[in-house]
This record gives structure tokens, sequence and C-alpha cells, in this order.
């Protein structure tokens, strides 16, 4: 049979520089023979030793791939064509590089004895396992949320764990945040966090970010990893990992806690929502409370992290229905978890056809608060600072301390003062005295400064905040009332 | 010697920090005369290699039958390939090596904790035992 075989151009310089060569065979096996027959320098590069085709050399009769026939005994037509096409491949010397998880391709004795329940079940398996080895997973928050998250991922063997994290363990910090021990106190979270975690699994590489995490170094940090976990608790860092992780492609699994209750989903997964898609717009600052004003219960942030933890796990593994596209909600006192729709906005300024968002913006101005104290009030009031205050009672002028805190706070510590809860005060402002002096009095100075805002719209002359509240009270006069 | 030009180089440093931590990989377009080689365009590819895109690449036949068809339409050859090796040198690997063709150029980006570094050409002896070095112009 007569056939055409069209020469690929980095084969041709060995083919006399034709393009096409006009051979004869019965089989596509025997064309090549007699092609290779003529141009010895071409058979080398067809065939490996052992004289099978090379796997990179693509052999098709007319349209269609011999492999999909009956290889190289392919029987040929007068008038057909054979077409040699490359494929392309290559890659990085993997034992060459530096020794990093990412790159492991096995596991040791050690690792398949650590790894067994795993690997015992066919779902996970050696494969399951190797997959997480070489997962790179960076936990944005290493907190209430972080705790278990760092924990489990660090125990179920993610080769890569990236921790970003500023702060200090503090005393308030040890009722929820699991990762960490009473003598951890005062030092570094990152320190505290890679001590527990190597003592967890040492055959885990873990990166600390010693950084608040802002529009200039986001994307640096978040671009080596595959996975994005948000365990933040503010709106600007929040809205910046989401962001962040939409432009780099990154997943998000997110989580969110609040006294009660808590919320999970994943964001930024191919075809579904991102966060902007579910809240476009943050809430007005001050209108939803931080952890540190509103307060969680201990368990919660166990739960909504651990939930966190399982989608990383399973979006890694590929396996079962992650929370694309769908909200889970818990409420602990109901013990009720239930689940909202979510739905890609297609007009997302982010993840959107059209994105009017490309680059990281300023997200505390879009949050409309600077860092992450409570914000300034709108309004000046008079102060008086606790030394001040100390000397007044001390001296003995008649003063009214009010306390505008509520009552289950009153209980932990107080200062002696009549308790009126900031809402309840214009119903019960007939019970201060107009005609003398009137200091109120909050935890830190911002509730109060509120209520001596109210006070003196409503006549109250005489009238003045105690500056820090009982927090300052604690650090400045009296160190035996405890601070909150 | 393979001339490429800054504005081309960039685009491949940029993909590359993009891909970080897979390998990129994409096609050179251009003009081969006797002695220098010019590149005129690029075609960024999508890696195939889903089970292990950090330190492999894969453009499948039908892909290259698609950048060649590409390249006609516009008048060039097909004349090399690029790829990036993350966080390693770019240097072939005994990998590149044996999945070589001849004649191609073979131009590698390193790329470390997502930044660019340096970059490499190579060509394949016509035995397949090495790679040669090509000057990047």
């Amino acid at each position: 049979m007569a056939v055409k075989v069209i020469i690929p151009a980095p084969l041709r310089p060995f083919a006399g520089k034709q393009a096409s060569i006009d051979v004869s065979g019965r089989t596509v096996a025997e064309a090549l023979d007699a092609l290779t027959g003529r141009y010895e320098g071409l058979r080398r590069h067809l065939y490996a030793d052992g004289g099978r085709l090379r796997s990179f050399v693509n052999v098709y009769v007319n349209e269609d791939d011999i492999r999909n026939l009956e290889k190289a005994q392919t029987p040929l037509q007068d008038g057909d064509t054979i077409t040699i096409v490359p494929s392309i491949a290559g890659g990085r010397t993997v034992s060459g590089a530096p020794a990093e998880p990412a790159t492991a391709a096995s596991l040791s004795k050690n690792e398949i004895l650590r790894y067994s329940r795993h690997l015992i079940m066919p779902e996970v398996g050696m494969d399951g396992q190797l997959k997480l080895k070489q997962a790179r997973v960076l936990l944005i928050g290493s907190g209430g949320l972080g705790a278990p998250l760092a924990l489990y991922l660090a125990a179920a063997g993610v080769g890569r764990l990236g921790l970003v994290d500023f702060d200090r363990v503090d005393f308030t910090n040890l009722q929820r945040q699991v990762l960490f021990g009473t003598p951890d106190v005062g030092q570094p979270k990152l320190e505290a966090a890679r001590r527990r975690l190597s003592e967890l699994n040492p055959e885990i590489q873990i990166d600390g970010y010693e950084v608040r995490l802002t529009s200039e170094n986001a994307l640096e940090i978040l671009r080596p990893y595959d996975i994005v976990v948000d365990g933040t608790d503010n709106f600007p860092t929040r809205y910046l990992v989401n962001d962040a992780s939409v432009i780099l492609g990154k997943t998000n699994v997110y989580g969110s806690i609040f006294r009660f209750e808590g919320q999970v989903s994943v964001f930024g997964a191919p075809g579904g929502p991102c966060y902007r898609c579910l809240y476009p717009e943050p809430p007005p600052p001050g209108l939803v409370p931080s952890c540190a004003e509103g307060g969680v219960l201990g368990v919660l942030p166990g739960i909504i992290g651990s939930l966190q933890a399982m989608e990383v796990l399973k979006l890694i593994l590929g396996s079962g229905d992650p929370l694309v596209g769908r909200l889970l909600l818990f409420d602990a006192l109901g013990m009720k978890f239930r689940e909202v729709k979510l739905r890609k906005n297609p007009d997302c300024p982010v993840c959107g056809a059209r994105p009017t968002i490309a680059q990281l913006i300023d997200y505390y101005e879009f949050c409309g608060v600077r860092g992450e104290e409570a914000p300034e009030p709108a309004f000046t009031v008079p102060e008086v600072t606790p030394r001040e205050l100390r000397e007044r009672l001390n001296r003995g002028d008649a003063i009214s301390l009010i306390d505008v805190r509520e009552p289950h706070e009153y209980q932990i510590c107080n200062l002696g003062g009549q308790l009126i809860p900031l809402g309840d005060l214009p119903r019960r402002v007939h019970e201060i005295d107009q005609a003398g002096d009137v200091i109120v009095h909050c935890r830190s100075g911002v509730r109060s400064a509120q209520a001596v805002d109210f006070l003196r719209k409503a006549g109250y002359r005489r009238v003045w905040n105690l500056k820090g509240g009982i927090l300052a009270w604690s650090d400045e006069v009296d160190p035996s009332v405890p601070k909150y | 010697m393979l001339n490429l030009g800054e504005d081309l180089a960039q685009r491949i440093r940029a993909h590359a920090a993009r891909s970080y931590p897979n390998e990129c990989c994409g096609a050179l377009l251009g003009r081969d005369s006797a002695g220098s080689r010019e590149v005129q365009d690029l075609v960024t590819l999508e890696n195939f290699r889903q089970d292990s895109p950090r330190n492999r690449f894969l453009v499948r036949p039908e892909d290259v039958l698609r950048v060649e068809k590409v390249a006609r339409e516009r008048g060039l050859d097909l004349v090399g390939w690029y790829h990036s090796h993350p966080d390693a040198p770019p240097q072939p690997s005994e990998f590149d090596r044996e999945h070589a063709w001849p004649w191609y150029s073979y131009l590698i980006q390193s790329v470390e904790a997502a930044e660019p570094q340096r970059m490499a050409s190579w060509r394949l002896t016509d035995d397949r035992s090495r790679f040669e070095a090509e000057e990047i112009l």
C-alpha cells in the first residue's frame, strides 16, 4: 500500500528536510520500518531501546490515533496518511529538588503506621494519603477556628501547613484555643503552635508568617498554597482573604462564629460563589460585635473549625460533596444544622463575569474601620481617669457612679456603682440625680461614652466618662479587680 | 542562539509565577534560519498533568497539532517549548532529556517561592545523549 508519512518539524533534519515522505507497507509497523530503513537517523527518536515506539511519539492514521486502532499492526490502505505527532513532556528532577513534602511520592514506614487508619479505608488509601502529604494548606489565624484546624490537619498528614498570626497567647484565649496551654501565655502564638504541632506530627512542614495579613503581602503569602482556610474574626481580613483567593484561583474554606452560632462554606472553588456573592458589602462598623465584645461559647469554634478541617480533607482527596454553593448554619443552643443554597453572583465585583476588583484594595477603609481597635466614638465626652476617680472617692465627694454594663458582667466584678444597662438608660434615666456629679463606666469605656453623650443631651451638665473603664481601673488603681 | 525579546521573556516569567507551585508550559512560535532562531510569539498552554503538576508538564498531541496550526496561520514555525521548574534550577532534568525531541528549543524558567529566577534554553543533541545550552539573546 502506498501511503504518505507526515514528518513533524523537529524530525525533518533527520528525513532529508522533507515535510512528507511516500513509503509503502501493509501495516503501520511496515511503513515506519520502510521509513527508518531509508532514514536511519529517525530511528532513535521514534523508538526506545527494545524497539517500542517512545511514549511521546504519537502516530495517527488519517484522523485516528493508532492506540485506538490496532496499534503498530493497524492495516493501511492506498492513499492513507500517517502523521507523526509529538507530545511534549518534561519537568524538574524530583530528587534534585530541596526535600519538601510537596514532592514526596512515597510514605516511610513510620508514616504508614501513623496514617494506618486512613490507609485501610479504600476511600483514602495510599493515593489519598500521598495527596494529603503533597497538599499545601494556609490557615489565616490560629485562634478559635485555627486551633482545631491546625491540630486535625497536622494529625491527618497535610504535608505543608502555613499559619498566619501575629498575636501572643493570652489568658482569655485558653477557654477555646486548644492549641495552646497555660505555659504558653505571653508567647507568640506561632511559636507555641509550631511547638505543639511538631510534637503532634514531626513528619510535616510548618511555615509561620508572623505578620498581619495585608493587601500588600496577601498575594505573596497565599500563592504557594493550594487551599486557604479563613479563621479570621474581623471583616476587613475576611474580605481580603476572599478577594486574594479569587484573584489567585485558590479555594477558600470559610468559617465564622458568634456566641452560639456558626457558619461554614467553601468559596472560590471553580464555578462556585465567593464570600462577596453572599455578602457584597460589609455590615456597618460596630453592628456585628467581635468575639471579644460579644463572647463565644468555648466548644463552638471547635465544632466549626473541625467542619472546616473536614472540608479541607475532602477537597484534597477529591471525595464527597464539599460545601460549594452551600452555606451551612449551626445553632448550638437548638443543636440544629441548617443549609442554604448560595448562587454565584454573575455581577460579583471579584468573581463575576466582568470583575471590577482586579487587585487588592484598602479593606479597612472598605469596612469603615481603622485597625482592629474598637471604633472611636463619633463624639467626644468629658472624661476622668481612674486615678482621678479614686481621689474623688477618697475625698468623699458625692458622686453618682453609674455602671452601664449588663447584669451578668456586674456579677463578674464591679466598682460598687449603680447598675443601669445602656439599653435601659432612656427608661431609667430619672433614677440618676440631675443636680449632682455623675461618673459613668463600662468595661472599656465605649458604651459609657455613649451613655454620657445620652445624658448630656438629656440635660445632665456634670457628667463624666471613666476613661478605659474597669479594665483601666484594674491596671491603674486596683489590680484585685479581675479583667475579662 | 535563541532570540527572545524582553516582552516575551516577561510573559514567560509572569506565566511561571502565576502557575507556581505548579509547572507551566507553552509553545514558542517564530522563525528558524541557519544558526539563528527568533521567537516572535507565545502560546500559553494548560498543563495536563493533573496527577503531579508540580514537577511534570504534558502537552497532548492534539494541542501540538493545534499550536502548529496557529503557527501556520501566522506564517510562523513552532520552534520550541517553554516550561517552568518550580523551586528548581533551569537545568533540564533526566526526565526532560528522555522525553525531548531534537531540533526544538527547550526554554526553562526557574521559579522559587513564586518569584521568577533565571531562564535558560536547551537543545537536545542528535544522538539524544545530552542537552546543549542555547544562548538566549
